[in-house]
Protein backbone atom coordinates (compact mmCIF):
# COMPACT_ATOMS: atom_id res chain seq x y z
CA UNK A 1 0.00 0.00 0.00
CA UNK A 2 1.06 3.64 -0.38
CA UNK A 3 2.50 5.52 2.64
CA UNK A 4 6.15 5.30 4.17
CA UNK A 5 6.98 1.94 2.76
CA UNK A 6 7.68 -1.07 4.63
CA UNK A 7 10.37 -0.04 7.09
CA UNK A 8 8.67 1.84 9.96
CA UNK A 9 5.74 -0.70 9.64
CA UNK A 10 7.95 -3.40 10.61
CA UNK A 11 10.00 -1.64 13.01
CA UNK A 12 6.91 -0.84 14.97
CA UNK A 13 5.89 -4.29 14.90
CA UNK A 14 9.19 -5.67 16.07
CA UNK A 15 9.53 -3.03 18.52
CA UNK A 16 6.68 -4.46 20.28
CA UNK A 17 7.87 -7.75 19.95
CA UNK A 18 11.26 -6.31 21.36
CA UNK A 19 9.42 -4.64 24.60
CA UNK A 20 7.55 -8.07 25.03
CA UNK A 21 10.97 -9.81 24.97
CA UNK A 22 12.40 -7.71 27.45
CA UNK A 23 9.50 -7.13 29.69
CA UNK A 24 9.96 -11.18 31.19
CA UNK A 25 13.48 -9.68 32.61
CA UNK A 26 11.67 -6.75 34.16
CA UNK A 27 8.49 -7.89 35.44
CA UNK A 28 7.75 -9.42 39.05
CA UNK A 29 6.86 -13.59 38.52
CA UNK A 30 3.07 -12.69 38.94
CA UNK A 31 2.96 -10.11 36.21
CA UNK A 32 4.90 -12.06 33.96
CA UNK A 33 1.75 -14.76 34.23
CA UNK A 34 -0.78 -12.31 33.24
CA UNK A 35 1.33 -11.36 30.34
CA UNK A 36 1.42 -14.70 29.48
CA UNK A 37 -2.13 -14.83 29.36
CA UNK A 38 -2.50 -11.64 27.75
CA UNK A 39 -0.21 -12.80 24.93
CA UNK A 40 -2.36 -16.14 24.30
CA UNK A 41 -5.83 -13.83 24.36
CA UNK A 42 -4.33 -11.73 21.82
CA UNK A 43 -3.35 -14.29 19.72
CA UNK A 44 -7.03 -15.37 20.11
CA UNK A 45 -8.24 -11.50 19.10
CA UNK A 46 -5.21 -11.33 16.25
CA UNK A 47 -7.54 -14.31 14.78
CA UNK A 48 -10.98 -12.96 15.68
CA UNK A 49 -9.90 -9.74 13.89
CA UNK A 50 -8.98 -10.90 10.75
CA UNK A 51 -12.75 -11.22 10.32
CA UNK A 52 -13.94 -8.67 11.97
CA UNK A 53 -11.81 -6.31 11.03
CA UNK A 54 -10.42 -6.85 7.90
CA UNK A 55 -13.25 -8.86 6.73
CA UNK A 56 -16.15 -6.93 8.15
CA UNK A 57 -17.92 -10.31 8.93
CA UNK A 58 -18.77 -10.00 12.89
CA UNK A 59 -19.32 -13.84 14.70
CA UNK A 60 -20.53 -14.35 17.87
CA UNK A 61 -18.80 -18.37 18.53
CA UNK A 62 -15.28 -17.96 17.84
CA UNK A 63 -15.32 -20.15 20.97
CA UNK A 64 -15.93 -22.84 19.15
CA UNK A 65 -12.60 -22.29 17.20
CA UNK A 66 -10.25 -21.49 20.49
CA UNK A 67 -12.06 -24.95 22.18
CA UNK A 68 -11.47 -26.86 18.86
CA UNK A 69 -7.82 -25.99 19.27
CA UNK A 70 -7.88 -26.52 22.75
CA UNK A 71 -9.91 -30.15 22.37
CA UNK A 72 -7.96 -31.35 20.39
CA UNK A 73 -5.04 -31.18 21.66
CA UNK A 74 -5.55 -31.39 25.12
CA UNK A 75 -7.84 -34.28 24.84
CA UNK A 76 -4.98 -35.76 22.51
CA UNK A 77 -2.49 -34.84 25.35
CA UNK A 78 -4.98 -36.99 28.04
CA UNK A 79 -5.73 -39.77 26.32
CA UNK A 80 -2.86 -40.36 24.04
CA UNK A 81 -0.01 -39.06 25.17
CA UNK A 82 0.67 -37.06 22.70
CA UNK A 83 3.85 -34.66 22.87
CA UNK A 84 3.44 -30.48 22.67
CA UNK A 85 4.49 -30.86 19.02
CA UNK A 86 1.97 -33.20 17.76
CA UNK A 87 -1.37 -32.04 20.51
CA UNK A 88 -0.11 -28.31 18.61
CA UNK A 89 -0.33 -29.41 15.24
CA UNK A 90 -3.29 -31.46 15.49
CA UNK A 91 -4.98 -28.76 17.35
CA UNK A 92 -4.32 -26.50 15.00
CA UNK A 93 -5.52 -28.56 11.82
CA UNK A 94 -8.89 -29.67 13.83
CA UNK A 95 -9.76 -25.29 14.26
CA UNK A 96 -9.28 -24.90 10.53
CA UNK A 97 -11.39 -27.78 9.67
CA UNK A 98 -14.29 -26.68 12.13
CA UNK A 99 -13.75 -22.91 10.68
CA UNK A 100 -13.60 -24.19 6.83
CA UNK A 101 -17.00 -26.82 7.55
CA UNK A 102 -18.81 -23.45 9.52
CA UNK A 103 -17.74 -21.29 7.01
CA UNK A 104 -19.70 -23.34 4.13
CA UNK A 105 -22.74 -23.24 5.84
CA UNK A 106 -22.73 -19.96 7.79
CA UNK A 107 -21.36 -17.83 5.11
CA UNK A 108 -24.84 -18.37 3.08
CA UNK A 109 -25.75 -15.54 5.53
CA UNK A 110 -24.54 -12.16 6.74
CA UNK A 111 -24.71 -9.51 8.97
CA UNK A 112 -27.11 -10.25 11.93
CA UNK A 113 -27.92 -13.63 10.69
CA UNK A 114 -24.51 -14.51 10.30
CA UNK A 115 -23.97 -13.41 13.84
CA UNK A 116 -26.63 -15.59 14.62
CA UNK A 117 -25.49 -18.40 12.66
CA UNK A 118 -22.10 -18.59 14.28
CA UNK A 119 -23.25 -18.11 17.96
CA UNK A 120 -25.98 -20.98 17.27
CA UNK A 121 -22.88 -23.42 16.33
CA UNK A 122 -20.95 -22.25 19.06
CA UNK A 123 -23.47 -23.09 21.23
CA UNK A 124 -24.05 -26.35 19.84
CA UNK A 125 -20.08 -27.30 20.49
CA UNK A 126 -20.43 -25.87 24.04
CA UNK A 127 -23.16 -28.31 24.99
CA UNK A 128 -21.30 -31.18 23.36
CA UNK A 129 -18.50 -30.61 25.58
CA UNK A 130 -20.85 -30.78 28.41
CA UNK A 131 -22.99 -33.71 26.98
CA UNK A 132 -19.69 -35.94 26.59
CA UNK A 133 -18.66 -34.82 29.97
CA UNK A 134 -17.51 -38.46 30.48
CA UNK A 135 -14.77 -37.49 28.16
CA UNK A 136 -13.98 -34.27 28.33
CA UNK A 137 -14.31 -33.94 32.01
CA UNK A 138 -17.14 -30.95 31.38
CA UNK A 139 -17.50 -28.06 33.57
CA UNK A 140 -15.01 -29.64 35.74
CA UNK A 141 -12.24 -29.82 32.70
CA UNK A 142 -9.14 -31.87 32.55
CA UNK A 143 -5.62 -31.25 34.21
CA UNK A 144 -2.84 -32.24 32.14
CA UNK A 145 -0.27 -32.05 34.84
CA UNK A 146 2.07 -35.08 34.55
CA UNK A 147 0.15 -36.44 31.64
CA UNK A 148 2.48 -33.54 29.06
CA UNK A 149 5.26 -34.45 28.45
CA UNK A 150 8.25 -31.94 27.51
CA UNK A 151 8.97 -29.93 24.53
CA UNK A 152 12.22 -31.61 23.26
CA UNK A 153 14.14 -28.99 21.55
CA UNK A 154 17.96 -29.09 20.25
CA UNK A 155 18.35 -31.22 23.31
CA UNK A 156 16.98 -29.96 25.49
CA UNK A 157 13.60 -30.99 27.78
CA UNK A 158 11.70 -27.71 28.47
CA UNK A 159 8.60 -28.41 30.74
CA UNK A 160 5.95 -25.82 29.31
CA UNK A 161 5.07 -25.40 33.31
CA UNK A 162 8.46 -23.35 34.04
CA UNK A 163 7.79 -20.13 33.97
CA UNK A 164 10.35 -18.82 31.45
CA UNK A 165 9.47 -21.82 29.10
CA UNK A 166 5.96 -20.49 29.51
CA UNK A 167 6.67 -17.01 28.92
CA UNK A 168 8.93 -17.35 25.78
CA UNK A 169 6.41 -20.21 24.40
CA UNK A 170 3.69 -17.80 24.75
CA UNK A 171 5.71 -15.50 22.73
CA UNK A 172 6.53 -17.15 19.83
CA UNK A 173 3.11 -18.00 19.61
CA UNK A 174 1.96 -14.47 19.28
CA UNK A 175 4.80 -13.17 17.40
CA UNK A 176 3.75 -15.78 14.91
CA UNK A 177 0.07 -14.68 14.70
CA UNK A 178 1.18 -10.80 14.85
CA UNK A 179 3.66 -10.73 12.14
CA UNK A 180 0.84 -13.15 10.22
CA UNK A 181 -1.50 -10.79 10.54
CA UNK A 182 0.50 -7.71 9.22
CA UNK A 183 2.00 -9.54 6.26
CA UNK A 184 -2.15 -10.67 5.66
CA UNK A 185 -3.05 -7.27 6.06
CA UNK A 186 -0.19 -5.52 3.35
CA UNK A 187 -0.61 -9.06 0.84
CA UNK A 188 -2.78 -8.62 -2.32
CA UNK A 189 -5.28 -10.75 -0.19
CA UNK A 190 -5.39 -8.71 2.08
CA UNK A 191 -6.40 -5.60 0.21
CA UNK A 192 -9.22 -8.04 -1.13
CA UNK A 193 -10.33 -8.95 2.23
CA UNK A 194 -10.24 -5.12 2.85
CA UNK A 195 -12.33 -4.47 -0.39
CA UNK A 196 -14.98 -7.27 0.61
CA UNK A 197 -15.38 -5.68 3.94
CA UNK A 198 -15.90 -1.38 2.12
CA UNK A 199 -18.53 -3.14 -0.28
CA UNK A 200 -19.25 -6.86 -1.02
CA UNK A 201 -20.99 -6.39 -4.27
CA UNK A 202 -18.54 -3.91 -5.82
CA UNK A 203 -15.84 -6.40 -5.18
CA UNK A 204 -17.35 -8.74 -7.03
CA UNK A 205 -17.56 -6.78 -10.09
CA UNK A 206 -14.26 -6.18 -9.73
CA UNK A 207 -13.87 -10.07 -10.51
CA UNK A 208 -13.24 -11.53 -7.58
CA UNK A 209 -15.05 -14.52 -5.74
CA UNK A 210 -15.96 -13.21 -2.53
CA UNK A 211 -17.49 -15.88 -0.90
CA UNK A 212 -14.34 -17.81 -1.55
CA UNK A 213 -12.07 -14.64 0.05
CA UNK A 214 -14.35 -14.89 3.10
CA UNK A 215 -14.09 -18.97 3.31
CA UNK A 216 -10.20 -17.87 3.09
CA UNK A 217 -10.70 -15.16 6.23
CA UNK A 218 -12.65 -17.35 7.97
CA UNK A 219 -10.76 -20.44 8.01
CA UNK A 220 -7.72 -18.20 8.73
CA UNK A 221 -9.44 -16.15 11.41
CA UNK A 222 -10.59 -19.81 13.19
CA UNK A 223 -6.81 -21.51 12.27
CA UNK A 224 -5.48 -18.56 14.36
CA UNK A 225 -8.19 -18.36 17.35
CA UNK A 226 -7.28 -22.29 17.29
CA UNK A 227 -3.82 -21.56 17.88
CA UNK A 228 -4.37 -19.41 20.75
CA UNK A 229 -6.79 -22.28 22.20
CA UNK A 230 -3.68 -25.13 21.52
CA UNK A 231 -1.35 -22.54 23.00
CA UNK A 232 -3.76 -22.07 26.65
CA UNK A 233 -4.60 -25.88 27.30
CA UNK A 234 -0.27 -26.59 26.81
CA UNK A 235 0.66 -23.91 28.73
CA UNK A 236 -1.94 -23.83 31.46
CA UNK A 237 -2.39 -27.61 31.41
CA UNK A 238 -5.81 -27.07 31.41
CA UNK A 239 -9.22 -27.60 29.39
CA UNK A 240 -12.56 -27.03 30.40
CA UNK A 241 -16.12 -26.09 28.56
CA UNK A 242 -16.13 -22.62 29.73
CA UNK A 243 -13.94 -21.51 26.99
CA UNK A 244 -16.25 -23.07 24.43
CA UNK A 245 -18.87 -20.75 26.53
CA UNK A 246 -20.06 -17.92 24.66
CA UNK A 247 -18.58 -15.80 27.63
CA UNK A 248 -15.44 -16.52 25.30
CA UNK A 249 -17.00 -15.65 21.86
CA UNK A 250 -17.56 -12.19 23.68
CA UNK A 251 -14.20 -11.57 24.69
CA UNK A 252 -12.18 -11.63 22.11
CA UNK A 253 -14.82 -9.45 20.22
CA UNK A 254 -14.84 -6.96 22.87
CA UNK A 255 -10.89 -7.07 23.04
CA UNK A 256 -10.83 -6.03 19.21
CA UNK A 257 -13.19 -3.20 19.20
CA UNK A 258 -11.62 -2.33 22.28
CA UNK A 259 -8.12 -2.02 20.60
CA UNK A 260 -9.52 -1.50 17.21
CA UNK A 261 -10.43 -3.47 14.77
CA UNK A 262 -8.87 -3.81 11.40
CA UNK A 263 -5.73 -2.52 12.81
CA UNK A 264 -2.72 -4.72 13.50
CA UNK A 265 -1.97 -3.74 16.70
CA UNK A 266 -5.59 -2.93 18.12
CA UNK A 267 -5.70 -7.08 19.42
CA UNK A 268 -2.67 -6.66 21.57
CA UNK A 269 -3.60 -3.43 22.91
CA UNK A 270 -7.23 -4.43 23.89
CA UNK A 271 -6.74 -7.78 24.92
CA UNK A 272 -3.92 -5.91 27.76
CA UNK A 273 -6.16 -3.12 28.53
CA UNK A 274 -9.19 -5.50 29.41
CA UNK A 275 -7.34 -7.93 31.28
CA UNK A 276 -5.83 -5.45 33.64
CA UNK A 277 -8.80 -3.86 33.73
CA UNK A 278 -10.51 -7.00 34.80
CA UNK A 279 -8.08 -7.85 36.97
CA UNK A 280 -8.44 -4.60 39.05
CA UNK A 281 -11.99 -4.75 38.80
CA UNK A 282 -12.40 -8.27 40.61
CA UNK A 283 -10.07 -7.34 43.49
CA UNK A 284 -12.67 -4.68 44.10
CA UNK A 285 -16.35 -6.55 43.54
CA UNK A 286 -17.45 -10.10 42.40
CA UNK A 287 -19.71 -8.49 39.74
CA UNK A 288 -16.50 -7.83 37.68
CA UNK A 289 -18.49 -8.87 34.53
CA UNK A 290 -20.21 -5.22 34.71
CA UNK A 291 -16.84 -4.09 33.94
CA UNK A 292 -16.90 -5.90 30.61
CA UNK A 293 -20.62 -4.79 30.39
CA UNK A 294 -19.56 -1.06 30.66
CA UNK A 295 -16.49 -1.11 28.86
CA UNK A 296 -18.73 -2.51 25.50
CA UNK A 297 -20.98 -0.10 25.60
CA UNK A 298 -18.64 3.03 26.21
CA UNK A 299 -16.27 1.53 23.35
CA UNK A 300 -19.41 1.88 20.92
CA UNK A 301 -20.79 5.00 22.29
CA UNK A 302 -17.65 6.81 22.41
CA UNK A 303 -14.71 5.05 20.64
CA UNK A 304 -15.73 3.38 17.75
CA UNK A 305 -12.16 2.85 15.91
CA UNK A 306 -10.73 1.94 19.31
CA UNK A 307 -7.32 2.45 21.34
CA UNK A 308 -5.34 2.04 17.77
CA UNK A 309 -7.86 2.81 15.10
CA UNK A 310 -8.15 6.20 16.86
CA UNK A 311 -3.89 6.70 17.16
CA UNK A 312 -4.05 5.94 13.56
CA UNK A 313 -6.48 8.31 12.57
CA UNK A 314 -4.76 10.95 14.95
CA UNK A 315 -1.41 10.57 14.42
CA UNK A 316 0.18 7.54 12.58
CA UNK A 317 -1.84 7.01 9.15
CA UNK A 318 0.16 4.80 7.54
CA UNK A 319 -0.27 2.07 10.50
CA UNK A 320 -1.56 -0.87 8.98
CA UNK B 1 -16.01 -1.20 -37.26
CA UNK B 2 -18.48 -3.65 -37.28
CA UNK B 3 -16.54 -7.15 -37.67
CA UNK B 4 -18.73 -10.42 -38.87
CA UNK B 5 -18.60 -12.16 -35.67
CA UNK B 6 -20.02 -10.31 -32.58
CA UNK B 7 -18.23 -10.45 -29.83
CA UNK B 8 -21.50 -10.58 -27.55
CA UNK B 9 -24.73 -11.82 -27.91
CA UNK B 10 -27.58 -12.91 -26.21
CA UNK B 11 -30.57 -15.54 -27.87
CA UNK B 12 -34.10 -15.18 -26.55
CA UNK B 13 -32.71 -14.12 -23.03
CA UNK B 14 -35.84 -13.11 -20.44
CA UNK B 15 -36.08 -12.22 -16.97
CA UNK B 16 -39.29 -12.40 -15.10
CA UNK B 17 -39.68 -11.05 -11.65
CA UNK B 18 -42.74 -12.93 -10.19
CA UNK B 19 -45.28 -12.06 -12.70
CA UNK B 20 -43.68 -9.28 -14.09
CA UNK B 21 -41.45 -9.49 -17.46
CA UNK B 22 -38.76 -6.97 -16.94
CA UNK B 23 -37.31 -8.40 -20.13
CA UNK B 24 -38.64 -10.31 -22.79
CA UNK B 25 -36.95 -12.73 -24.80
CA UNK B 26 -34.47 -10.71 -26.14
CA UNK B 27 -31.42 -11.31 -29.30
CA UNK B 28 -28.96 -8.63 -29.28
CA UNK B 29 -25.56 -8.29 -30.60
CA UNK B 30 -22.51 -6.51 -29.64
CA UNK B 31 -19.65 -5.73 -32.38
CA UNK B 32 -15.91 -5.62 -31.34
CA UNK B 33 -15.02 -2.12 -30.36
CA UNK B 34 -18.68 -0.25 -30.89
CA UNK B 35 -20.19 2.22 -28.61
CA UNK B 36 -23.68 1.29 -28.60
CA UNK B 37 -26.19 3.44 -26.78
CA UNK B 38 -29.12 1.74 -24.99
CA UNK B 39 -31.94 3.99 -24.28
CA UNK B 40 -35.81 4.01 -23.49
CA UNK B 41 -37.99 5.50 -21.22
CA UNK B 42 -37.57 4.63 -17.13
CA UNK B 43 -38.09 0.60 -16.21
CA UNK B 44 -37.78 -0.46 -19.59
CA UNK B 45 -35.40 -3.19 -18.88
CA UNK B 46 -31.64 -1.59 -20.42
CA UNK B 47 -30.48 -1.98 -16.47
CA UNK B 48 -31.97 -5.60 -16.27
CA UNK B 49 -30.63 -6.42 -19.56
CA UNK B 50 -26.93 -5.17 -18.97
CA UNK B 51 -27.25 -6.50 -15.83
CA UNK B 52 -28.05 -10.05 -17.09
CA UNK B 53 -25.37 -9.39 -19.42
CA UNK B 54 -22.51 -9.12 -16.69
CA UNK B 55 -23.75 -11.40 -14.36
CA UNK B 56 -25.53 -9.66 -12.10
CA UNK B 57 -28.38 -10.96 -12.29
CA UNK B 58 -29.82 -14.48 -13.39
CA UNK B 59 -31.84 -15.01 -16.44
CA UNK B 60 -34.97 -16.57 -16.17
CA UNK B 61 -34.16 -17.54 -19.79
CA UNK B 62 -32.48 -17.62 -22.83
CA UNK B 63 -28.72 -17.67 -23.10
CA UNK B 64 -25.60 -15.75 -23.42
CA UNK B 65 -22.60 -15.88 -25.77
CA UNK B 66 -19.41 -14.01 -25.59
CA UNK B 67 -16.90 -14.57 -28.29
CA UNK B 68 -18.03 -17.83 -29.61
CA UNK B 69 -18.21 -19.25 -25.84
CA UNK B 70 -21.86 -19.94 -23.91
CA UNK B 71 -21.31 -17.36 -20.34
CA UNK B 72 -24.96 -17.79 -18.97
CA UNK B 73 -23.98 -19.83 -16.23
CA UNK B 74 -20.87 -18.46 -14.77
CA UNK B 75 -20.83 -16.05 -11.77
CA UNK B 76 -20.36 -12.67 -12.35
CA UNK B 77 -16.93 -12.57 -11.19
CA UNK B 78 -16.01 -15.06 -13.67
CA UNK B 79 -16.92 -12.82 -16.64
CA UNK B 80 -15.16 -10.21 -14.94
CA UNK B 81 -12.15 -12.40 -15.31
CA UNK B 82 -13.30 -12.90 -19.46
CA UNK B 83 -13.10 -8.81 -19.51
CA UNK B 84 -17.37 -8.00 -19.02
CA UNK B 85 -17.17 -5.42 -16.71
CA UNK B 86 -19.82 -3.29 -15.22
CA UNK B 87 -20.16 0.52 -13.85
CA UNK B 88 -22.30 0.95 -11.48
CA UNK B 89 -25.26 3.33 -11.84
CA UNK B 90 -24.94 5.11 -8.63
CA UNK B 91 -21.25 6.18 -7.76
CA UNK B 92 -19.60 3.11 -5.91
CA UNK B 93 -16.10 3.54 -4.92
CA UNK B 94 -14.45 2.09 -2.19
CA UNK B 95 -15.36 5.59 0.08
CA UNK B 96 -13.10 5.43 2.90
CA UNK B 97 -10.18 3.76 1.16
CA UNK B 98 -7.62 5.90 -0.54
CA UNK B 99 -7.90 6.71 -5.00
CA UNK B 100 -5.34 4.52 -5.17
CA UNK B 101 -5.96 1.86 -2.84
CA UNK B 102 -9.19 2.03 -5.16
CA UNK B 103 -7.85 1.27 -8.64
CA UNK B 104 -5.00 -1.21 -7.27
CA UNK B 105 -8.31 -3.41 -6.35
CA UNK B 106 -8.76 -3.47 -9.96
CA UNK B 107 -5.32 -3.67 -11.20
CA UNK B 108 -4.28 -6.44 -9.12
CA UNK B 109 -6.72 -8.94 -10.22
CA UNK B 110 -5.13 -9.61 -13.57
CA UNK B 111 -2.07 -9.92 -11.81
CA UNK B 112 -3.16 -12.87 -9.39
CA UNK B 113 -4.37 -14.37 -12.18
CA UNK B 114 -0.89 -16.47 -11.47
CA UNK B 115 -1.29 -18.21 -8.17
CA UNK B 116 1.86 -17.23 -7.14
CA UNK B 117 1.03 -13.63 -6.98
CA UNK B 118 -0.81 -14.50 -3.99
CA UNK B 119 1.50 -14.67 -1.63
CA UNK B 120 3.10 -11.31 -2.75
CA UNK B 121 2.75 -8.79 -5.53
CA UNK B 122 5.30 -6.73 -7.40
CA UNK B 123 3.82 -3.83 -5.42
CA UNK B 124 5.99 -1.71 -9.12
CA UNK B 125 4.08 -3.58 -11.00
CA UNK B 126 0.59 -2.93 -9.28
CA UNK B 127 1.77 0.86 -8.82
CA UNK B 128 2.67 0.87 -13.01
CA UNK B 129 -0.81 0.00 -13.90
CA UNK B 130 -2.39 1.91 -11.29
CA UNK B 131 -0.55 4.56 -12.73
CA UNK B 132 -1.89 3.80 -16.34
CA UNK B 133 -5.27 3.78 -15.32
CA UNK B 134 -4.94 7.14 -13.43
CA UNK B 135 -3.90 8.72 -17.09
CA UNK B 136 -6.35 6.90 -19.17
CA UNK B 137 -8.86 9.19 -17.13
CA UNK B 138 -6.41 12.15 -16.58
CA UNK B 139 -6.46 11.77 -13.00
CA UNK B 140 -3.15 12.90 -10.98
CA UNK B 141 -2.06 13.86 -7.71
CA UNK B 142 -5.23 12.35 -5.71
CA UNK B 143 -3.51 8.92 -5.24
CA UNK B 144 -3.43 9.16 -0.76
CA UNK B 145 -7.29 11.00 -0.75
CA UNK B 146 -9.60 9.04 0.26
CA UNK B 147 -11.93 8.30 -2.34
CA UNK B 148 -15.25 9.09 -0.46
CA UNK B 149 -13.73 12.75 -0.15
CA UNK B 150 -13.23 13.34 -3.76
CA UNK B 151 -15.67 15.62 -5.81
CA UNK B 152 -18.61 13.86 -7.38
CA UNK B 153 -16.70 14.00 -11.20
CA UNK B 154 -13.62 12.49 -10.02
CA UNK B 155 -15.41 9.86 -8.25
CA UNK B 156 -16.83 8.56 -11.06
CA UNK B 157 -13.56 9.24 -13.36
CA UNK B 158 -12.08 7.01 -10.52
CA UNK B 159 -14.99 4.16 -11.22
CA UNK B 160 -13.97 4.33 -14.93
CA UNK B 161 -10.12 4.20 -14.28
CA UNK B 162 -11.03 0.75 -12.31
CA UNK B 163 -12.89 -0.20 -14.81
CA UNK B 164 -10.04 -0.05 -17.02
CA UNK B 165 -7.62 -1.01 -14.83
CA UNK B 166 -9.37 -4.69 -15.20
CA UNK B 167 -8.64 -4.27 -19.07
CA UNK B 168 -12.39 -5.03 -20.28
CA UNK B 169 -13.28 -6.02 -23.69
CA UNK B 170 -16.79 -5.02 -22.87
CA UNK B 171 -17.40 -2.11 -20.67
CA UNK B 172 -21.11 -1.28 -19.78
CA UNK B 173 -21.77 2.28 -18.32
CA UNK B 174 -24.85 2.26 -16.50
CA UNK B 175 -26.00 5.92 -16.58
CA UNK B 176 -23.00 7.64 -16.53
CA UNK B 177 -23.27 11.29 -16.98
CA UNK B 178 -25.48 11.47 -13.93
CA UNK B 179 -24.64 13.68 -11.67
CA UNK B 180 -21.60 15.49 -14.04
CA UNK B 181 -21.41 19.04 -15.38
CA UNK B 182 -21.21 20.06 -18.71
CA UNK B 183 -17.70 20.46 -19.22
CA UNK B 184 -17.43 17.21 -17.25
CA UNK B 185 -20.00 15.05 -19.70
CA UNK B 186 -17.94 16.63 -22.66
CA UNK B 187 -14.89 15.18 -21.13
CA UNK B 188 -16.12 11.42 -20.58
CA UNK B 189 -17.38 11.86 -24.17
CA UNK B 190 -13.95 12.04 -25.43
CA UNK B 191 -12.99 9.77 -23.04
CA UNK B 192 -15.17 7.33 -24.18
CA UNK B 193 -14.84 7.94 -27.49
CA UNK B 194 -10.85 7.26 -27.15
CA UNK B 195 -11.70 3.51 -25.48
CA UNK B 196 -13.83 2.50 -28.42
CA UNK B 197 -12.00 0.36 -30.57
CA UNK B 198 -10.16 -2.04 -28.55
CA UNK B 199 -13.16 -1.50 -25.90
CA UNK B 200 -17.13 -2.07 -26.97
CA UNK B 201 -18.89 -0.10 -24.92
CA UNK B 202 -22.50 -0.58 -23.83
CA UNK B 203 -23.90 2.89 -22.65
CA UNK B 204 -26.93 3.04 -20.66
CA UNK B 205 -27.91 6.66 -20.79
CA UNK B 206 -31.43 8.71 -19.89
CA UNK B 207 -28.92 12.00 -21.67
CA UNK B 208 -30.16 12.13 -25.31
CA UNK B 209 -27.56 14.81 -26.63
CA UNK B 210 -24.53 12.53 -25.07
CA UNK B 211 -25.42 8.79 -26.67
CA UNK B 212 -26.81 10.34 -30.26
CA UNK B 213 -23.15 12.25 -30.53
CA UNK B 214 -21.25 8.81 -28.79
CA UNK B 215 -22.92 5.43 -30.40
CA UNK B 216 -21.86 4.04 -33.60
CA UNK B 217 -25.57 2.35 -33.44
CA UNK B 218 -28.23 2.56 -30.73
CA UNK B 219 -30.79 -0.04 -29.03
CA UNK B 220 -34.00 1.69 -27.82
CA UNK B 221 -35.99 -0.26 -25.81
CA UNK B 222 -39.18 0.10 -24.18
CA UNK B 223 -41.36 -2.26 -21.63
CA UNK B 224 -38.76 -5.12 -21.95
CA UNK B 225 -38.75 -5.65 -25.62
CA UNK B 226 -36.15 -4.20 -28.09
CA UNK B 227 -38.73 -1.87 -30.64
CA UNK B 228 -36.22 -0.42 -32.55
CA UNK B 229 -32.16 -0.66 -33.53
CA UNK B 230 -29.99 1.18 -35.84
CA UNK B 231 -27.75 4.47 -36.76
CA UNK B 232 -28.39 7.20 -34.24
CA UNK B 233 -30.08 9.04 -37.35
CA UNK B 234 -31.92 6.41 -38.00
CA UNK B 235 -33.22 5.56 -34.70
CA UNK B 236 -33.67 10.06 -34.10
CA UNK B 237 -35.97 9.75 -37.27
CA UNK B 238 -37.71 6.16 -36.04
CA UNK B 239 -41.81 6.81 -35.95
CA UNK B 240 -41.82 4.04 -33.61
CA UNK B 241 -39.01 5.28 -31.07
CA UNK B 242 -40.63 9.42 -31.43
CA UNK B 243 -44.17 8.23 -30.21
CA UNK B 244 -42.15 6.17 -27.14
CA UNK B 245 -40.52 9.22 -26.55
CA UNK B 246 -43.18 11.94 -27.04
CA UNK B 247 -46.28 10.02 -26.37
CA UNK B 248 -47.04 11.47 -30.44
CA UNK B 249 -50.14 8.95 -31.46
CA UNK B 250 -50.12 6.43 -33.18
Amino acid sequence: MNGPGDRPILAVHLAILLLLLVLQFVLPPFQQGMLVRIMVFATYAIGYNVLLGYTGLMSLGHAMFFAAGMYATGLAVYYLGAGPGAGFALGLLASVILATIIGAITLRTSGVSFLIATMMFAQVIYVTTLYFSRITGGDQGLVLTGRLRPLHLAGHHLSLAAPAVRYNAALIVFALAFLLSLWLARSPVGRVLVAVRENEDRTRMLGYNTTAYKLFALAASGGIAGMAGCTYTLLFSYLGSSFASILYSIYPLLWTLLGGAGTTIGPLAGTALMTYAIDIASGLTDSYLIVVGVALVLIIMKFPAGVAGSVRAKWLGWLP
Amino acid sequence: MAALTPILETIALRRAFGGLVAVQPVDFRLNHGEIRGIIGPNGAGKTTLVSMICGRIRPSSGRIVFRQRDITRLRADERVSLGIVYTFQLVSVFKSLTAYENVAVAAQRRLLASPGNYLRLNRQMVTRHVRAAFADVGLHGIDARPAGALPYGHQRLLEIAMALALRPRVLALDEPTQGLAPQEVDALGALIRSMAGSVAVLLIEHNMRFVLDLSHSVTVMDRGSIIAQGTPQEVERNPVVQRVYLGLPC
